[in-house]
């Protein structure tokens, strides 16, 4: 599907409010391919033309760029993302199960996509939340301590329309074109939604608390004797 | 017990909207920005070097030290970057502070700039991670809104820009100079080093890389000084710093300690190894540090005390393995991981982590021979040191030490014609019905 000269308007606004965050406008070519990600739903030849239209790059300079990050999908992604962490502690945890899994239920495999185009699913590594695992994303949100039961549930409800909201994030995941256009870094008004820290995350904290540990000196802003010599 | 926990960035994750400016305020945010405003740039960069903070990224080189590189102002742009693309396999810290605390990250972003004469730094966030991302823009913006960030910042004519930057999905760009060249809209691959990036970094400027942990530690230093962090931790490893507990553990979490804690004790905190089980091989600071195993529950984890035991501090990423894992099948993971994370620049790394993983399949499915025991170290020996980045030098740390601890587990491959564990009693609903 080309981009419309209608879309291609609303594109380049886009892209010259991107090109304008930088001191040197290549540096806009990750957010931009972003951009046109969320146009598409994928990083098409036309998207990869106005991405070195607007840079004054060669169409081989932006294709080198977009085919070395994986985040950029080299054909039409589903409406979700289902990236199931199976780097080694997650896999070990059981993410090898849950993405056996959900092959089995979808009936595709990695990097492949439901025919209803709902549902694209993904093999991904390591995503900083090891202490949930196993671990399952779904555009980027994190589904934590999954089970291939959950897992399940998960891309059914995705599946039929349902608003699905992941353990840490958004109340609800978006789709792959709207969280595209997030990361080319236009807020979609979201943060303060879900949860600060997770349970896992703030167990330091609860145990502190519980058992009174404090850092030294405790209350920021305060200032010890030692403070004089360093100013 | 002798350690207790120091939460510092973590001291208020349990509030109930932690993430807000007003939640950071009324936990004493934003004091250290004024007093560092009122301050001689080069004397906050003395604190720092005073304090002995070292990188939170893993390599652990002074900050203080990182930011006296710089060369001389010479009226043209000097950068700070911060490294937010935390990748590294079971490291989960960056990523939790960001999401609940990224007032902590803006607000030493700050101090930092001022104390470089930077005028417009950029946070590096790996792109899989959208609402981290969204936290991030929205904080930038409560900064702004209250006059902490822009022109003439509190009045004091310093004018400072705080770019969000979202990456695209690649382990490599956690690497310093890859992350420049990324940021720089290329491929994410290392530079050859020197010239180093306080020298000719982002758009070949005198530019700073920290970590999101080093910069989010600097408010407290400033505001309570040198002393009061080297009072935590060891003489030269200081202050305190996130334990990341994943994997077989009854409460996996982070648990903010000061440095030199051992594993034994933050054990005792998470309620140990998961009931009925027992501690197998564990790693100390992600997958690119050599494997621990039951003998070194009581090493300090400082960077030097790891070090003299023969691995790294690394990112304090302690991913915990209990009996039922098989260490052949947690290494060849790894390995498929590092060669499909291989930017594929430096041919010892792209080539050899190709090889290290066909090896390591047949080893897993006890097709091998006990000569490709001392191939994987051979190849592995063809890596080492021999790259631009440490990636590959990272790739050979799961194999060299697991070989080193559990030779005989790779043999019980080959006589048994296979994997002998049951990967179902590994996982965290084994028994359960799912």
């Amino acid at each position: 599907m080309p981009i419309t000269d209608q879309a291609r308007e609303r594109l380049v606004a886009d892209a010259q409010a991107i090109i304008a965050r930088y001191p040197v406008p290549r540096s806009a070519l990750l957010p931009m391919l972003h951009l046109v990600q969320s146009e598409e739903g994928y990083v098409s030849p036309d998207g990869i033309a106005f991405c070195a239209q607007m840079l004054d790059l060669t169409t081989a300079e932006v294709a080198a760029v977009a085919t070395f990050y994986t985040q950029y999908k080299r054909h039409p992604n589903g409406t979700y993302t289902v990236g199931v962490c199976t780097n080694t502690l997650c896999a070990i945890m059981g993410g090898d199960e849950i993405f056996t899994a959900l092959e089995e239920h979808l009936g595709i495999g990695h990097d492949e996509t439901t025919a209803d185009g709902a549902i694209t699913l993904e093999k991904v590594e390591c995503n900083a939340a090891c202490d949930y695992a196993p671990v399952m994303m779904v555009n980027w949100e994190f589904f934590d301590n999954q089970t291939p039961g959950t897992a399940r549930e998960v891309v059914d409800r995705l599946r039929s329309g349902e608003a699905v909201a992941p353990t840490r994030g958004a109340s609800k995941v978006c789709s792959f074109k709207e969280v595209s256009r997030v990361l080319a870094g236009f807020d979609d008004g979201r943060a303060d939604e879900g949860v600060g820290a997770g349970t896992a995350s703030a167990r330091g904290t609860a145990l502190a608390r519980q058992k009174g540990w404090t850092a030294p000196a405790a209350g920021s802003g305060t200032t010890p004797s030692s403070d004089g010599k360093e100013g | 017990m002798a350690t207790t926990l120091t939460p510092v960035l973590s001291a208020f994750w349990d509030d109930r909207k932690s993430w807000t400016l007003e939640t950071y305020e009324r936990n004493g945010g934003y004091a250290a920005l004024r007093k560092a405003l009122a301050m001689d740039p080069a004397d906050l960069v003395t604190l720092v070097k005073d304090s002995g903070l070292r990188g939170r990224g893993g390599a652990g080189f002074p900050t203080g030290l990182k930011w006296s590189f710089l060369p001389k102002p010479d009226g043209g742009p000097r950068y700070l970057v911060v490294n937010a693309d935390e990748s590294e396999p079971g490291t989960c810290k960056d990523v939790p502070l960001m999401m609940a605390t990224p007032q902590f990250l803006i607000e030493g972003v700050i101090i930092t700039s001022y104390a470089i004469g930077c005028h417009k730094a950029f946070i590096y966030v790996r792109g899989e991670v959208v609402h981290v991302y969204r936290r991030l823009l929205a904080a930038v913006e409560e900064a702004r809104a209250k006059g902490y960030l822009g022109d003439n910042i509190l009045g004091t004519g310093y004018d400072l820009d705080i770019v969000v930057h979202a990456g695209a999905g690649a382990y490599i760009c956690g690497e310093e100079t890859a992350l420049l060249d990324s940021l720089e809209g290329r491929r994410g691959q290392p530079r050859l080093k020197p010239p180093f990036p306080a020298v000719a970094g982002l758009y070949a400027r005198p530019t700073v890389v920290n970590n999101v942990e080093s910069i989010a530690s600097v408010p407290s230093i400033v505001s309570n000084g040198a002393d009061w962090f080297k009072g935590m931790g060891t003489e030269r490893s200081t202050g305190y710093g996130f334990f990341s507990l994943s994997g077989h553990v009854t409460r996996p979490g982070q648990y903010e300690a000061p440095l030199g804690i051992t594993l034994r004790e933050l054990l005792d905190m998470a309620g140990g190894v998961r009931g009925g089980h027992e501690l197998k091989f564990w790693t100390p600071g992600g997958s690119s540090t050599p494997l621990f195993t039951t003998e070194h529950l009581d090493t300090p984890l400082d960077f030097e005390s790891v070090g003299a035991a023969g691995s790294m501090l690394g990112t304090r990423a302690l991913q915990i393995f209990d009996e039922t894992t098989c260490v052949v099948r947690a290494v060849l993971r790894w390995t498929e991981f590092y060669k499909h994370e291989s930017c594929g620049k430096c041919t010892p790394c792209r080539e050899g982590t190709y090889w290290l993983v066909q090896v390591l399949k047949r080893l897993e499915e006890g097709n091998g021979s006990e000569a490709d025991l001392d191939k994987l170290l051979d190849i592995c020996d063809n890596i080492l040191g021999r790259s631009f980045c440490a990636l590959g030098d990272g790739a050979t740390s799961p194999i060299t030490s697991s070989i080193k601890y559990f030779r005989d587990e790779y043999v019980a491959h080959l006589t048994n014609g296979g994997c002998p564990f049951d990967p179902v009693r590994s996982t965290l609903f084994e028994g359960a019905a799912v």
